[in-house]
């Protein structure tokens, strides 16, 4: 180091970022240390969402124990309801009728495409562009429509269950279904249009936020974050549950690593799901929607079992420990959320604010979900 | 600086797209719903708060106060009690209260009813001012209904 | 002593532009907000404020009376002087830039030699009050942005007043009244057109609009607000009538924006197709104006601060600069 350097006066200040800041969506505090706009440290702090939901599960029946999985990732609510009902069926050793297991990959893939939506609006928001996020609602608003006429509820689904789901669809819902894909697949040229083309957008985006591969690993972090660094994970291709190894999908995968991969990878999902909803409804069989024979208070046998679906914010996973009785002995949910956040300290260090905000955008963070 | 002109006028007409989606969106209507002045129609399947059901022949609940929906609860937001009248045949209840403060919508209960006796109510205008007015007294409010 | 007749008649008409351009700047203020709430309503599939009166017509006096009504609140640790002061040297400005516009040929509070050259140094100072005003806030957030106004300023002043010397040199006036004169007739008489001065000149219009949307810190370079980065800017810790102060500016900024470009590029009151110059043609123009400002503003993301100031050095201030070198050789030849 030159002396000019070693003598040079430098001053840094803490800025607290939340817990209430438009940026944070919801109740995430980041302790920054700035030097300028420039960040030296970020430090997030969480936890003020934190419900136990862990130990919630171990003291109450499995069954009980199902509204509770809407509550964490209320944007996606299907998936981690998704996780635990397999969790338990596996431990159970409950088979679902073929006829749930299309049904439930319909809606947990609309509540994909919903949650994606949604993201996408909120992301421009982040970067200041307001009328984006008003259209992409306009659009999550028929996939809830949709969602709420099946399981009665628009946001907090808790619709399937131990062996099943609750209620079966109708032909409204495979008629509604199929006109929304045609309808959202006809607006997808006009937000690439309007968003992924535009000039302020792209610059905003390309080369900014940077996550390795390395990086990715270190935190465990999945979904769009890893998938937009050039890995090609997926649950549901690399343990693959209920029928996805029988849709024909694909992954997207961009390697830039850089916040317009992160975006681009969420949009082609969107594409992507819509592809493996019509595929479901085409094969869709006949038959009852719930298992037989399923006691009302389970009561799995001892055993432990890990499930891991493919969420919308990546692999969210379900562990639970039986010890026979009607309650887990032992609950364990990691959520995507979570790791993603992780990597933020490292991978912000030295970015400018407005940057910082958007890579932290781009993580796609829901902070129930985080603080479960 | 091919390349930089290139981008420019590229960026530039990106930015006229833009203008252009934003004022034909102008001309479409608009999807919000004035609220109080109309509202929707909730789906069959709009989980509300639960309700009792009469029985249409007897103008009587068809609950029986057998307490698989209050077990059911996550929240224990379910209070009742019954008691089986001289010569009756099976129990009927007396009260039925319902802490709505804790409730979560999650349509527990009515899944664990075997006698089809309680329902979703399609009612979403639940504003209050006092938290004592989400304690649902659901034997006054059935008979309320039954007499509109 | 006795008071000339002239001496009063002198002082009841500047009374009158006072007020009438105090009112001007208000009304305007007013009712561009609640175009900037409806017509954003319109591109984004809403309805905006329709409750308070007819089509929410009377929406910006509820605003007002909201904010007249809200409590000054001055932060503990503040300069307490140049938080109150801040406003005013805002709004101050703005409105004195005003006097200056001819808003038709007989209509225009002062009619003097030098009007450009007097509106650029009042609009100066409105940064120095923002600047101010972030600083004395004593919020990290407020600093932040104090610091980003006076970069994005100094940047965007340069072009802007690049394309002006330019204008100049081919008006060969600084008096706006003159100016106007000078592009009478149809629309291909209007300094946007004069290829003849210089083939970019409809590009220079196009500097001086961006230009003037980030002078008046408007998205998507509003800099100093950035409410997902900097949660209100410089405004964070002002309530009541200190933001509707900055708030009024802000309008006020648009409007003498707006009726800038009007009047040096777009022919002032004449009519484009040299029927019946007015007051009225104005008004139109400058609305039309105004309603880009809005439009442009909800249709696109923020910029980065970096991005900006690249925009202005390494793309705005070299083509403002080539403008100017042609318009030179190009008044050479002729």
């Amino acid at each position: 180091m030159s002396i000019e350097a070693q003598t040079l006066h430098r001053e840094t200040f803490i800025l607290n970022l939340g817990p209430q800041h438009p940026a944070t969506h919801g109740v995430l505090r980041i302790k920054l240390t700035l030097d300028g706009e420039y960040i030296e440290d970020a430090e997030p702090v969480i936890g003020y969402g934190h419900r136990m939901h862990e130990k919630m599960g171990e003291n109450r029946t499995y069954a009980k124990f199902l509204p509770n999985t809407g509550r964490m990732d209320y944007v996606a609510a299907m998936f981690n309801t998704h996780g635990y009902v397999c969790a338990v069926e596996r431990l159970a050793g409950i088979t679902v009728p073929e006829r749930a297991e299309f049904i439930r990959v319909i809606t947990a893939e609309l509540n994909r495409v919903a949650s994606h939506l949604l993201w996408v609006g909120a992301f421009l928001i982040d970067l200041g562009g307001f009328t984006p996020l008003l259209y992409t609602f306009d659009d999550r608003e028929q996939i809830l429509d949709l969602l709420e006429a099946v399981t009665g509820a628009r946001l907090t689904f808790c619709y399937y269950r131990f062996g099943g789901v609750c209620n079966d669809i109708d032909d409204d819902f495979i008629a509604g279904t199929r006109k929304f894909i045609a309808h959202l697949r006809s607006r997808m040229p006009m937000y690439h249009a309007l968003i992924t083309k535009n000039i302020i957008f792209r610059r905003r985006c390309e080369g900014i936020g940077p996550i390795s591969a390395e990086n990715c690993r270190k935190y465990g972090a999945t979904g769009p974050v890893i998938r937009g660094s050039g890995v090609a994970y997926d649950v549901r291709k690399a343990e693959p549950y209920s029928i996805y190894p029988r849709l024909d999908f694909n992954v997207p995968v961009y390697g830039q690593g850089d916040c317009m991969a992160r975006y681009l990878v969420r949009m082609d999902e969107i594409v992507e799901s819509l592809r493996i909803v019509e595929q479901a409804l085409d094969r869709l069989p006949g038959g009852p929607v719930m298992a037989e024979k399923v006691p009302r208070i389970l009561k799995p046998p001892k055993g432990d079992c890990y499930f891991n679906v493919e969420s919308a914010r990546g692999s969210f996973g379900v562990r639970v420990v039986s010890d026979g009785t009607d309650k887990a002995y032992r609950m364990k949910l990691r959520s995507p959320c979570f790791s993603n956040l992780s990597l933020f300290q490292e991978c912000s260090r030295g970015m400018l604010l407005a940057d910082a905000l958007a890579l932290l955008g781009t993580l796609d963070l829901v902070i129930p979900d985080i603080d479960r | 600086m091919w390349n930089y002109l290139k981008e420019i006028f590229s960026g530039g007409y990106s930015l006229l797209v833009g203008m252009w989606i934003t004022l034909r969106h102008t001309f479409r209507r608009p999807v919000t719903v004035q609220y109080p002045y109309e509202s929707l129609k909730m789906p069959a399947r709009y989980r509300g708060h639960i309700q009792l059901v009469f029985d249409a022949a007897t103008g009587q609940p068809k609950c029986v106060a057998c307490m698989a929906c209050a077990r059911a609860c996550p929240s224990n937001c379910i209070s009742l009690e019954g008691h089986k009248p001289e010569g009756a045949t099976r129990r009927v209840v007396s009260k039925y209260t319902l802490d709505f403060t804790s409730c979560s919508l999650c349509g527990l209960c009515v899944e664990s009813c075997s006698f089809d006796a309680l329902e979703f109510s399609k009612d979403y205008n639940l504003a209050a001012t006092k938290k004592d007015e989400y304690v649902m007294d659901l034997m006054k409010q059935a008979q309320g209904k039954q007499e509109k | 002593m006795s008071l000339s007749h002239e001496f009063i008649m002198g002082l009841v008409r500047l009374t009158l532009y006072v007020v009438g351009l105090i009112a001007f700047a208000a009304f305007n203020a007013a009712y561009l907000s609640l175009c900037e709430r409806k017509v954003p309503a319109w591109f984004q599939l809403r309805y905006g404020p329709k409750e308070v009166g007819p089509f929410g017509l009377l929406q910006p006096v509820a605003d007002g009376v909201k904010l007249l009504t809200k409590q000054l609140l001055v932060q503990k640790g503040s300069d307490v002087l140049l938080f109150k002061l801040a406003p005013v040297m805002v709004i101050t400005p703005a409105i004195m830039c005003l006097a200056v516009i001819p808003f038709s040929e007989t209509l225009g509070a002062r009619n003097i030699n030098l009007g450009l050259l007097a509106i650029f140094s009042f609009s100066a100072i409105h940064v120095l009050g923002t600047m101010l005003g972030g600083w004395a806030s004593y919020n990290k957030y407020a600093s932040i942005a104090a610091a980003r106004v006076v970069a994005q300023n100094i940047a965007y002043e340069i072009p802007l007043l690049l394309v002006i010397v330019a204008l100049v040199m081919v008006t060969r006036t600084f008096n706006l009244h003159e100016i106007v004169a000078q592009q009478a007739g149809a629309f291909w008489h209007w300094n946007i057109f004069r290829l003849q001065a210089s083939p970019l000149m409809p590009l220079a219009f196009l500097i001086f609009f961006t230009c003037m949307l980030a002078e008046s810190n408007r998205a998507p370079f509003d800099m100093i607000e950035a409410e997902s980065e900097l949660v209100a800017g410089a405004f964070t810790e002002y309530s009541g009538m200190g933001f509707g102060l900055f708030f009024i500016a802000e309008y006020a900024n648009i409007v003498v924006g707006c009726s800038l470009a009007t009047v040096l590029f777009l022919g002032g009151w004449h009519c484009p197709f040299g029927l019946l110059p007015g007051l009225h043609w104005f008004m139109i123009k400058m609305y039309v104006l105004c309603f880009a400002v809005i439009w442009v503003r909800w249709s696109f993301p923020r910029t980065q601060f970096y991005g900006l100031l690249n925009l202005s050095w390494k793309f705005l201030i070299p083509l403002a600069f080539v403008h100017l070198m042609l318009t030179a050789v190009m008044l050479k030849l002729a």
